[in-house]
């Protein structure tokens, strides 16, 4: 095995960064932060390069399989000599590609921000919370051992807490960023005892030892977690869902989803990076990276299956009648990570049934970079008219051709049309769905068609609909900082889907044959077509069709644009139901039974010490009395009573 | 040699002891607060001396620990007449009923 320990410096660098702006930033560095994060960043997308060139090309196979290589490890808490923490950098095929998405997502969007952020008065406390996030993301995508994801999975939650939050005198973004931190932290809850479940069956911590133990079925510990059951359900089960809570809390799936949207509150290139590329893929990386376990474990795959194909499918409903433009995103957003979940969930380890494994992370890397470059597009756009509302916008692609050639790119990919990214790694989650599930497959076609249809109908509302005449133009369309990550998310965005990408990542690590099947790609790609002739006949010139449609949908489309009700469903449970009928009476408990207690004992103390302080009199010879008469009670003691 | 019995020596040391205790625990002044004291310290020696003296003769310990005790009475003085001057210095007097801050 070759050397690869210099992966480390990929997540050190943004933590050094991190440290240094953190510390020094706001008084020192000032508005050289943002080269400063930038530059450390570059380094660290050069060598994630230079590690997937050097595993994916030279080295990383044996025999035509890719292996999994320990970069870096070592022990960091053992309690016991088969349980253990360690900290370590395993490089596979998923994680080499995921630190290339991350690296390189997050420079585009640390160029970006040097236009977007410019002139803002914590600029550099901005870029320090940049590098932090990159450097929890780095640490969770290396992470060999399921504690280390679970702590750098908590990072990473933090570090999003504070960039939603990041215009703190906005109440909205105070609001926004607590649930965030709640819901996930919620979720999170069932990931700690999903991992102490399978832990505790599996007796150690370790990822690939886990997977040894968890899915050979002579092993001791795959008895003793199938056969150990709670409410009829087998622990690996309970576990295995556990897990997956945790990780649909992160990935914004249903009924968990209801931070994302209000995420959209932090800054727009925060939204590009973490809540839309990097950081809400967490979940689908976190079972992709236990799918062997998964993959034996029918039940909870199918739950995978179908919350994802849900959520994908309630998502593109309701992204088609929301007005604020990243709130659509975000919905499209949730609706491609479903599209991700369920494509996992249909597959299966290894081989030619491992498609949807495959397929899955395919999305994950082509959405990454087509939906920053939607995000990144949105923010210009949001740069220039300074509202979040399509209302405000119409007729900007006279004002901003760059910005609107590049979220055209952005929108055709998402879209599938070929030959643009998106087209490549949905057809492959699609030819997944079909040869396992027609239901899933029929619920994916007709998101397909949605997402085609809410796009463009984005597309049409902020480019062409109405003149833009209203527009006061202080400024252009930006700076070349905020271009140029673009032209650059663009440019992958056409090319990402050449990638052969089956050859590189597949559930087993043999390269995988794909093969276009034009008849089936035909349905989808007419589909989507003729969702984007419809969205240009209703959004394209400004008319009444909408409202006119809209009317006739009637209830359906009155739930959707409330997003079905789920906030006020969750307000009503924690306020109606948890607040009084658990929350109150446990305040109670503490207000007078635990906090009484501590209450009485201080009263007790007080009262004894105000009786016996009379006793330090400060009058030396009354102490020296003290002391004869101790002196003569003891001799006392001694000579007549022990004797 | 033995025309005075042991009791009787006894019983100066203990009026010794006893006086120097009064002395101690009335006297404001810390002067013969100290003087007090090296009464104590000296009944004390009496009954070492004593002791030695009349129950075993052949035997010198008692009148080493004598000999002990006068020294470091002897360093104690020094020491009480420093503090006794550092009370001064910050009080202006020598009397304990003046120096009554580390109380309740």
């Amino acid at each position: 095995m070759s050397n690869y320990s210099y992966i480390v410096w990929i997540p050190l660098l943004p933590l050094l960064t991190f440290l240094l702006l953190g510390l020094f930033g706001r008084r020192y560095v000032k508005n050289f932060s943002g080269i400063l994060g930038s530059a450390s960043l570059l380094v660290s997308t050069v060598l994630s390069l230079l590690a997937a060139r050097q595993y994916f090309l030279q080295d990383g196979q044996l025999n035509g399989v890719y292996q999994k290589i320990i970069a870096f490890k070592f022990t960091w808490l053992e309690f016991s000599p088969n349980v253990s923490i360690d900290i370590s950098a395993v490089i596979d095929p998923i994680s080499v590609m995921m630190l290339v998405v991350v690296t390189f997502v997050s420079l585009m969007v640390h160029v970006f921000s040097l236009g977007y952020m410019k002139g803002e008065e914590r600029f550099a406390t901005y870029y320090a919370y940049l590098g932090l996030f990159t450097f929890s993301m780095l640490g969770l995508v290396l992470s060999g051992n399921l504690f280390q994801i679970y702590m750098f999975w908590e990072l990473v939650g933090v570090s999003s807490y504070l960039l939603i939050g990041y215009y703190y005198y906005k109440p909205s973004a105070v609001a926004a960023s607590k649930k965030a931190f709640i819901v996930t932290r919620f979720a999170d809850l069932g990931f700690l005892i999903g991992i102490l479940v399978l832990a505790f069956y599996g007796q150690t911590l370790d990822i690939s030892m886990l997977i040894e133990r968890l899915t050979s079925t002579q092993s001791a510990e795959f008895t003793g977690i199938t056969t150990a059951g709670f409410l009829g359900v087998s622990m690996l089960t309970w576990g295995l869902s556990l897990v997956f809570i945790g990780g649909a809390g992160k990935s914004a799936m249903f009924p968990l989803h209801i931070w994302l949207p209000d995420a959209m509150e932090g800054p727009t290139p925060v939204s590009a990076l973490i809540h839309a590329a990097t950081m809400v893929v967490a979940g689908v990386y976190l079972v992709a990276r236990l799918f062997p376990i998964f993959s034996v474990d029918g039940v909870s795959l199918q739950l995978v299956t179908y919350v994802g194909a849900f959520s994908a499918l309630l998502a593109a409903i309701i992204a088609c009648t929301q007005t604020d433009i990243k709130r659509v995103l975000a919905y499209s957003t949730m609706s491609q990570i479903g599209y991700m979940m369920f494509a996992l969930g249909v597959s299966k380890q290894g081989g030619e049934s491992g498609l949807g494994y495959m397929a899955s992370m395919f999305h994950l890397f082509t959405h990454a970079f087509f939906k920053s470059l939607l995000f990144l597009g949105a923010g210009a756009v949001i740069h220039l008219v300074h509202s979040n509302d399509m209302k405000d916008m119409g007729g900007l692609r006279k004002l901003m051709p760059v910005t609107h050639i590049a979220f055209l790119v952005g929108c055709l990919a998402i879209a599938g049309v070929p030959p643009f990214a998106g087209f490549f790694s949905k057809e492959e989650i699609l030819l997944a769905a079909f040869h396992s599930n027609k239901l899933i497959f029929g619920v994916a076609l007709f998101t397909a068609a949605l997402t085609s249809f809410y796009m463009f109908r984005l597309y049409f509302s902020i480019f062409w609909n109405k003149e833009a005449a209203h527009h006061p133009h202080d400024h252009g369309e930006g700076t070349f900082s905020m271009k140029f990550p673009l032209v650059i998310l663009a440019i992958c965005a056409v090319v990402v889907g050449f990638v052969p990408f089956a050859h590189f990542v597949t559930s087993d690590g043999v390269a995988l044959e794909t093969h276009m099947d034009l008849g089936f790609s035909a349905v989808p790609v007419g589909l989507s077509l003729l969702a984007i002739l419809l969205a240009s006949v209703m959004y394209r010139v400004a008319n009444d069709k909408p409202d006119k449609v809209a009317g006739t949908m009637g209830g359906l489309y009155k739930a959707a644009s409330r997003k079905f009700y789920m906030d006020e469903l969750y307000l009503f449970i924690t306020k109606k139901i948890i607040f009084p009928l658990v929350g109150q009476p446990i305040a109670w408990i503490d207000k007078n039974i635990v906090d009484g207690l501590m209450n009485w004992l201080a009263a007790v103390t007080a009262k004894i010490s105000e009786l016996i302080k009379g006793l330090q009199s400060g009058k030396v010879q009354n102490y020296a009395l003290y002391f004869f008469g101790g002196v003569a009670a003891l001799g006392v003691l001694f000579i007549y009573i022990w004797k | 040699m033995n025309s005075i019995p042991l009791t009787h020596i006894l019983f100066v040391s203990t009026a010794l002891f006893c006086i120097g205790m009064y002395g101690l625990f009335t006297r404001r002044n810390m002067i013969t607060m100290l003087m007090s004291i090296e009464l104590m310290l000296n009944s004390v020696n009496i009954n070492f001396v004593a002791f030695n003296k009349y129950l075993w003769p052949e035997k010198l310990d008692g009148i080493f620990f004598t000999l002990f005790i006068i020294t470091i009475a002897a360093a104690e003085a020094a020491i009480a007449i420093a503090i006794i001057i550092n009370l001064y210095r910050s009080h202006n007097s020598i009397d304990v009923e003046d120096a009554t801050e580390l109380k309740y």
